[in-house]
């Protein structure tokens, strides 16, 4: 007889879902599925509204990477208008990005990660929390609060609001930097990067003491698909799209406008959320994963400094093939950190960053647009169809933690079979199907357009299918 | 027993950026949490309020399916004081533009006809929540505190937040109704 188990909800993530354990006669795991559990319908109540309204309502998508959304939807505009925004355009909306960025995958790492990391994944439930870390190290939780605050303060002078910003318009942005503002943001680099290098040394130890971990736990081979930049450079907010194979081949590189004739989505009925792959290789074969993991597997370098000094060490993990490790993860998110920071500064230091040349003024060219980006968590689309009054007819959107939906279900799986059996569910077992989750730092708002929570239930069934057991660990 | 305010939230149909708001306060985290203890949260391990009831409930988001309306249900009957955190808690906000076109036909176009889906099927589970029609906080559950905005500064939070922990009763006006 098997058993069915459940954790509810999965916490220190974004959004609402389950994962259900299949037992079999033996109580060893044979399978286990991933459920996520909302939906929204973004793409469809859109519908009818006017294109250049998309850059505020898509943002409601997701609060944890408004601004991802916010400039993807202004990219796919400045399509339909025809328009390449000036340079000093280009360059504060990238600004803008690296805020979101830093306080993105600052966060993570700090307050949803950084728990099981810092306090352990057997630690107490009651304490693995942010509110633990503060009474273990409230020092670090300074830090981690300021890099956060940086990261939004880059937004918010740009856009502002912290969240939800209003700044960028189809065409361009509708605010100059001014250059008081951008001394204060300058003095305060310094300071970060000594943050983020501290953070940066705190996963190493931590990578360095747990090696067997790391390299056991939810390791498996899939393409990765990340935006490079010159020379093959990791790129967040505009470039080509660069696909690769276990040995970091190229498998394809294509402009992110023609997705459509790459990338397909596969459904299945017990997730609303939908399964990219790779349309030549087909599903399931055509997988592949992003984020801060796909993105370095996909580039060959970084193209500031310190940054790079920590992508070389970094490749030196898997001897120059692609790094397969779902925890490794949460270091490459901080090499990650680190280039934004460091991006930002030269953004700040450009002499066209106070620039008043920021606005295209255009009409409507294209019935169509695309626009695409690196929001934290990975490859991001969104597709527009218009009449020719600008009002919306399709939206399709590609979001960023679907992709690695396939990678996510893979982890569940290999993590339950590793770690839990019918005689043996401890709790830190059952968080560690949670960190499996975690270390893709999902967005299942985002994901499925569908606001809001993610429970994540452990249920134990039989061979039959028959809830045996669900287990509430509070 | 513990002196200090216990405080459980949660997430609704919302987008989460009420909660980042909240984390928006910075380092006065570090001074609420003096003030509060965070029980069952989207960003503690606990996850569930507690049965015995906590002194604050917190929802963010709308209530749209059969699983955001147990989550609100089981909070309104845990807290004694429960917050609408947001537009959508308070007024349905962007997820009530669902309403304007059934689910049905949401879900048909986002799982059979998008250009990106191959071979499409509505999802359909015994585990996947049943959609209903997005409605307010307030039209299911009786609410307490109302805290508009898209999201509400931080600063409101903050306030309404340490005023509910020094046993008084928040007045909400001038700056902390200014979200923008
Ligand atoms: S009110 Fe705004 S910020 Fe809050 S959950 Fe709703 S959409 Fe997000």
């Amino acid at each position: 007889m098997g058993s069915k188990v459940i954790i509810e909800p999965v916490t220190r993530i974004e959004g609402h879902a389950k994962v259900v354990v299949h037992l079999g006669d033996d109580q060893q795991v044979e399978r286990a599925f991933f459920h996520v559990n909302e939906f929204r319908g973004f793409e469809k109540f859109c519908e009818g509204r006017m294109y250049f309204e998309m850059p505020q309502i898509t943002p409601r998508i997701c609060g944890i990477c408004p601004v991802s959304h916010h400039l993807v939807s202004v990219k796919a505009c400045d399509q339909i208008l025809g328009v390449t925004p000036t340079r000093p355009a280009r360059l504060l909306r990238e600004l803008m990005h690296m805020g979101q960025t830093i306080q993105s995958h600052s966060m993570h790492f700090f307050e949803l990660a950084g728990p099981d990391l810092l306090l352990g994944f057997d630690a107490d439930p009651a304490i693995r929390n942010v509110a633990g870390l503060v009474a273990a190290n409230p020092e670090l939780v300074h830090k981690a609060i300021q890099l956060r605050r940086f990261g939004q303060s880059l937004i918010a002078t740009l856009g502002d609001r912290r969240i939800h910003p209003t700044f960028a318009v189809p065409g361009g942005v509708n605010q100059a930097l001014d250059s008081a503002d951008r001394d204060t943001l300058l003095a305060e680099i310094d300071t970060m990067i000594g943050y983020v290098l501290e953070a940066l040394a705190i996963i190493k130890d931590w990578a360095d003491r747990h090696q067997e971990l790391l390299g056991e736990f939810a390791s498996f081979s899939t393409g990765y698909l990340g935006m490079v930049g010159q020379q093959n450079s990791l790129e967040l907010y505009d470039g080509p799209l660069r696909h690769v194979g276990p040995d970091r081949e190229e498998l394809h590189r294509f402009d992110g406008s023609d997705y459509l004739e790459y990338i397909g989505e596969h459904v299945e009925p017990w997730t609303y959320l939908k399964f990219p792959f790779f349309r030549d290789t087909g599903w399931p074969d055509g997988v592949y994963r992003v984020g801060p993991l796909g993105r370095l597997n996909a580039a060959d370098k970084i193209a500031t400094p310190l940054a790079q000094v920590e992508y070389e060490i970094y490749q030196q993990i898997c001897g120059g093939r692609t790094v397969e490790g779902t925890l490794y993860y949460h270091y490459a998110r901080l090499i990650e950190d680190l280039y934004a920071v460091e991006r930002a500064r030269e953004i700040l230091e450009d002499p066209e960053v106070l620039s008043k040349d920021l606005l295209i003024n255009a009409k409507i060219t294209n019935l169509e647009g695309v626009g695409v980006l690196e929001a934290p968590r990975g490859t991001l689309f969104h597709h527009y169809w218009i009449d020719e009054n600008g009002k919306l007819e399709r939206v399709n959107l590609i979001v960023a933690t679907g992709n690695n939906n396939y990678a996510m279900s893979r982890a569940v799986e290999e993590v339950a079979k590793r770690y839990l059996d019918g005689t043996n569910i401890r709790e830190g077992a059952l968080n560690r199907i949670e960190a499996a989750i975690r270390a893709y730092d999902p967005c299942l708002s985002c994901s499925t357009h569908a606001f809001g929570q993610m429970p994540l239930e452990l249920i134990l069934l039989d061979p039959d299918g028959t809830e045996v057991r669900r287990i509430h660990r509070f | 027993m513990n002196e200090k305010v216990t405080v459980a939230s949660d997430w609704l149909a919302g987008c989460a950026g009420c909660h980042m708001s909240l984390l928006d306060i910075d380092d006065r985290l570090v001074q609420l949490l003096d003030l509060v203890e965070l029980r069952a949260t989207p960003i503690t391990d606990l996850k569930h309020p507690d049965q015995q009831g906590v002194d604050i409930g917190i929802l963010e988001g709308a209530v749209a399916n059969s699983s955001t309306e147990e989550v609100a249900r089981r909070m309104r009957s845990r807290c004694k004081t429960l917050i609408a955190l947001g537009d959508c808690a308070v007024f349905g906000g962007v997820p009530a533009m669902r309403n304007a076109v059934t689910a049905a036909v949401a879900l048909r176009r986002a799982y059979i006809e998008t250009e990106s889906t191959v071979d499409g099927i509505v999802p359909q589970h015994e585990d996947l929540a049943v959609m209903q029609e997005v409605r307010p906080l307030d039209q299911l559950v009786s609410v307490d505190i109302y805290l508009p905005g898209c999201p509400p500064s931080a600063d409101a939070i903050f306030y309404v937040l340490s005023e509910l922990a020094a046993g008084r009763q928040p007045t909400l006006r001038g700056r902390y109704l200014d979200w923008h």
